[in-house]
């Protein structure tokens, strides 16, 4: 199911606001060039919350350990490994719609 | 009998699919054509020379009056269709004339978009259109300037904006531009075009204000002002609104054609009467709508060749590039630049040119370009981007364009080696590659330090430090060892010791300008560098540079402590480790309302308060402000503690007031930013039961004074300080501590404690510029207590009430 979750301008330029699922937080990023990128809110390594790292290109940095997270894939850069789940996005004329995640019976990542 | 074709409107669409026609078929069509405009076909993008003064009217008409009589081409100006008869295949005229058609040409264009405001019909109120609003402009600029000056305000920082605002600066008049966005042209350039863009039309003289939004357009009869969101007022002679346009569908809806945000055509340009077709900026073709004139004419082309009995044409879309039109600036931009899964960037800036480029590569193709500075290349970015040409074999070199990337000189040491021997390497010094390839082989030179002595090249700003150390390893062959400067990060070649020079030496005050006159090789930064150029800048210009918030590690943006499970800790200040019931009960309370699931005394004289919710902390932080405490600045790399012991308040050992001491020290430099974190401490007597000597700044009591010492940590590397020397007064031991705390907040790299910083600098090197140095001493904590001036405030307090970064503490959106 799309739904729409708010606007480009709700979300500061290399920066990302949280939507609250019931399959879990939803970190939404946007870059400098204005795209939006949509993750769990949890990162590979021990489940930071990516929405509060530093927004950097088309990567985040983990608060907690400075993993660099890929938006477009979800993958960790660099020599870690892991991968967050990412989510659907579109953008029309500043409106952003998320493709709600089917809520899962196991876990808050996907 | 011929067939009647009848176009609407006069304009470049409609025009040049008759010229089109005309050259495939002269005898095709009987052709009569309608236009709004009281007068001749004319290049509507040339506007903006007219408006300048650099081009008359007459320049930039394309098909005179007698072109049209010569065609066989009925012209009626200034006579717009008001009405299409579908059934019976007519169109009606404002002044009454009837005309039938077989096929009708809908070439209406666009409309200026105006902003719903307050006073957008006011007199002086204008668009950017057509020659009658460019007329208007003029007549505005003229009696503005006959009565001595005049100001204008464009609203709107697009392409058409910003030349109607060069325009308009052309004639003597006073612009601002005014752009809701945060970036001008943003659909067309990054954020580092963007700036490059904003400070070339400031030089130039426009006033140019990002994020800013009109709330109305003041004035009686004529306009006299615009009023800004957030109180800024402008006063304005003359608006001019260009925010945008939207396809011209009016006719269009009401003969019946479907309509959505434009004339809805096929492949063919046919909208769904087959009889009736569109062209231009009207129509919605694959659910695009154009605005530039380059895919106008690409329709036209196809249209023209269907209407002339080629069946097999189809109009596919069309891939746009956008220039800006003002003399002397040369922006680019086409295609996606906004990068996407599996893009890759290539950038390339050369400060001391003021140039910028950027190509957005996709599985070895070219998806997107933005050039500023130099658009020399731009054709040849674009018909490889248009021709998804294989740019594999000189991706390494793309960005400097088609000489170099098409040429032998695939390498930049073999381009530096072909450079002509007057080519200029050092444009501040103005030395010549000549200059530097003999002072290196006559004079035996090895390094680049060296060239720089001798030469000068390289010694001002540093910009061309690269170009030289090439022209040693062209020169000297394998006998060349580059230097070993540790870059900041990877989006860099300069050290932090050079970035914190060169900002200050070229008096750089931005981020982006930063990246650009260093030539940083990412568009933002990254996680690395942006937290240290922040710190950097905010150190360089207290009073003048805007935080970036986004630069900071998240416990800095929200100013307080994340924790592994995502909940934040609070540490309110306790003055020198003081505190009292009053204090003591409002935490207590804040535990109990918020159910704060634990507290804890910290090693800085402190209660920590744990596992509060994000949302929660405005409100925990408002409770805390009522009972008159700050942010403990617990978090980040500030000023956080100043520990103390009882002192000779209480002590029978204490020979000094420590408690006061400490307090006195604290409310001078909370809230202060550093390298890294800074604590202090205060023992009342040399059993040091504050342990100063293991703090950045320490202060030990005597009988006959206080003993300073510095640089010492308790952290991973244990080490005590160093003595830094005795003073006699608590005043002098505040001026000593804020020099201290300035030349390490000036000189130190960001992340760098004291304690290494002390040693790689050397104790001698702090005791000459802070004991041994008084004015030195006092001026340092002059500019110590400057910038506790500007920035020593309280963040709690404004993030409590709601004024800043709301948006940090409530989700985007709450999904059941």
């Amino acid at each position: 199911m799309w739904m729409e979750i708010g606007t480009i301008n709700d979300i500061p330029k290399l920066g990302a606001r949280v939507v609250q699922s019931a399959s879990g937080d939803i970190a939404v990023f946007r870059t400098a060039d204005d795209e939006i990128f949509a993750m769990f809110d949890s990162c590979p390594h021990k489940g930071g919350a990516l929405s509060q790292g530093i927004v950097h290109g088309k990567a985040v940095a983990c608060p907690l350990h400075n993993w660099n997270i890929d938006l477009v894939s979800g993958g960790v850069q660099g020599p870690d490994n892991g991968c967050a789940r990412t989510v659907a996005i579109t953008v029309s004329e500043g409106v952003i719609r998320m493709q709600m995640p089917e809520v899962k019976s196991t876990g808050t990542n996907g | 009998m011929k067939q009647k074709l009848v176009v609407i409107g006069n304009g470049m669409a409609g025009m040049r699919t008759v010229e089109e026609i005309l050259k495939r078929d002269a005898n095709a069509y009987d052709i009569t054509v309608f236009g709004a405009e009281p007068r001749e076909n004319y290049n509507r993008i040339m506007l903006s020379p007219v408006l300048s003064g650099e081009k008359t009217f007459e320049e930039i008409i394309i098909n005179s009056r007698e072109w049209y009589a010569d065609n066989h081409i009925t012209l009626h100006v200034g006579d717009a269709v008001t009405a299409i008869d579908a059934d019976a295949k007519t169109v009606t005229s404002e002044k009454g004339q009837s005309v039938n058609y077989d096929k009708l040409l809908i070439a209406t264009g666009s409309d200026p978009f105006i902003i719903p405001v307050p006073g957008a019909d006011l007199e002086g109120v204008v668009t950017f259109r057509d020659l009658d609003d460019v007329n208007r402009m003029l007549e505005a600029a003229k009696s503005a300037q006959e009565s001595g000056g005049g100001s204008a305000v464009v609203i709107g920082g697009g392409l058409l904006g910003l030349e109607a605002a060069m325009g308009l600066k052309a004639n003597g008049m006073e612009v601002s531009v005014v752009h809701l966005m945060d970036t001008l042209m943003e659909r067309q350039l990054d954020d580092a075009a963007g700036y490059l863009l904003a400070s070339e039309l400031e030089n130039r003289g426009l006033k140019v204000l990002t994020g800013a939004n009109t709330q109305s357009i003041l004035g009686d009869a004529n306009v006299s002002g615009v009023q800004l969101e957030f109180g800024t007022m402008l006063k304005a002679d003359l608006v001019v609104m260009a925010v945008g346009i939207k396809p011209s569908i009016t006719l269009a809806k009401e003969s019946g054609v479907e309509v959505g945000r434009g004339v809805m055509v096929n492949d063919q340009m046919q909208t769904s009467n087959p009889d009736i077709y569109a062209v231009g900026e009207c129509v919605e073709h694959r659910g695009a709508t154009y605005g530039l004139v380059a895919p106008l004419y690409e329709m036209s082309k196809i249209l023209a060749a269907h209407l002339t009995g080629d069946e097999g044409v189809a109009y596919e879309g069309s891939v746009t590039s956008t220039k800006l039109k003002v003399t002397g600036v040369d922006v680019f931009s086409a295609g996606d630049f906004s990068g996407g899964a599996g893009t890759e960037d290539i950038v390339f800036r050369d400060a001391a040119r003021g140039v910028y480029k950027r190509v957005v590569l996709r599985d070895n193709k070219i998806e997107g370009a933005v050039l500023y500075g130099d658009a020399t290349d731009c054709a040849w970015y674009f018909q490889m981007m248009k021709d998804g040409t294989d740019v594999a074999d000189i991706r390494d070199t793309i960005v400097f364009g088609q000489a170099f990337a098409g040429g032998a000189q695939a390498d930049p040491l073999a381009a530096v080696a072909a450079l002509g021997v007057d080519a200029e390497i050092c444009g501040c010094n103005g030395v010549s590659k000549g200059d530097i390839v003999s002072a290196i082989t006559e004079q035996g030179l090895t390094s680049l330090d060296e060239v720089k002595a001798v030469t000068k090249a390289s010694a001002s700003c540093g910009g061309c430090s690269g170009l030289v150390e090439q022209l040693l390893a062209v020169t000297l062959g394998d006998a060349y060892q580059a230097q070993t400067v540790k870059p900041m990060c990877g989006c860099t070649t300069h050290s932090h010791d050079d970035v914190r020079r060169l900002i200050v030496a070229k008096e750089m005050k931005s981020m982006p300008e930063v990246m650009q006159q260093l030539e940083w090789s990412t568009p933002d930064g990254c996680v690395s560098c942006r937290p240290a150029l922040n710190y950097y800048l905010l150190c360089a210009w207290p009073t003048q540079y805007a935080d970036d918030n986004q630069s900071r590690l998240i416990n800095e943006r929200v100013h307080a402590n994340i924790q592994k499970d995502g909940t934040f800790s609070v540490v309110p200040r306790m003055w020198g480790g003081m505190t009292s019931a009053a204090e003591l009960r409002a935490i207590a309370d804040v535990v109990d309302k918020f159910e704060i699931p634990a507290v804890k005394v910290t090693g800085g004289q402190r209660l920590d308060l744990f596992g509060i919710e994000k949302k929660d902390l405005p409100a925990v932080w408002a409770d805390l402000n009522a009972a008159g405490m700050v942010s403990g600045h617990a978090y980040g790399k500030p000023l956080r503690t100043v520990k103390t012991c009882a002192g000779n308040q209480w002590c029978r050992f204490g020979t000094q007031d420590a408690i006061d001491m400490g307090i006195q020290l604290e409310k001078m430099a909370w809230g202060s930013w550093t390298p890294h974190k800074f604590k202090m401490a205060v023992s009342g007597c040399p059993r040091n039961c504050a342990e100063a000597t293991i703090k950045d700044f320490g202060v030990i009591a005597v009988d006959s004074g206080f003993e300073l010492s510095v640089g010492g940590n308790g952290g991973i590397e244990v080490r005590v300080t160093d003595y830094l020397c005795t003073v006699q007064s608590e005043a002098e031991v505040l001026e000593y501590a804020g020099a201290y705390m300035q030349i390490y907040r000036e000189e130190a790299r960001y992340l760098e404690r004291t304690a290494p910083w002390v040693e790689r600098v050397g104790l001698d090197h702090i005791k000459a510029h802070v004991v041994e140095d008084e004015g030195n001493r006092k001026a340092l904590h002059e500019r110590f207590l400057a910038s506790q001036d500007a920035l020593q405030e309280d963040p709690w307090a404004e993030r409590a009430k709601g004024e800043k970064d709301a948006h940090e503490f409530t989700p985007l959106k709450i999904v059941a």
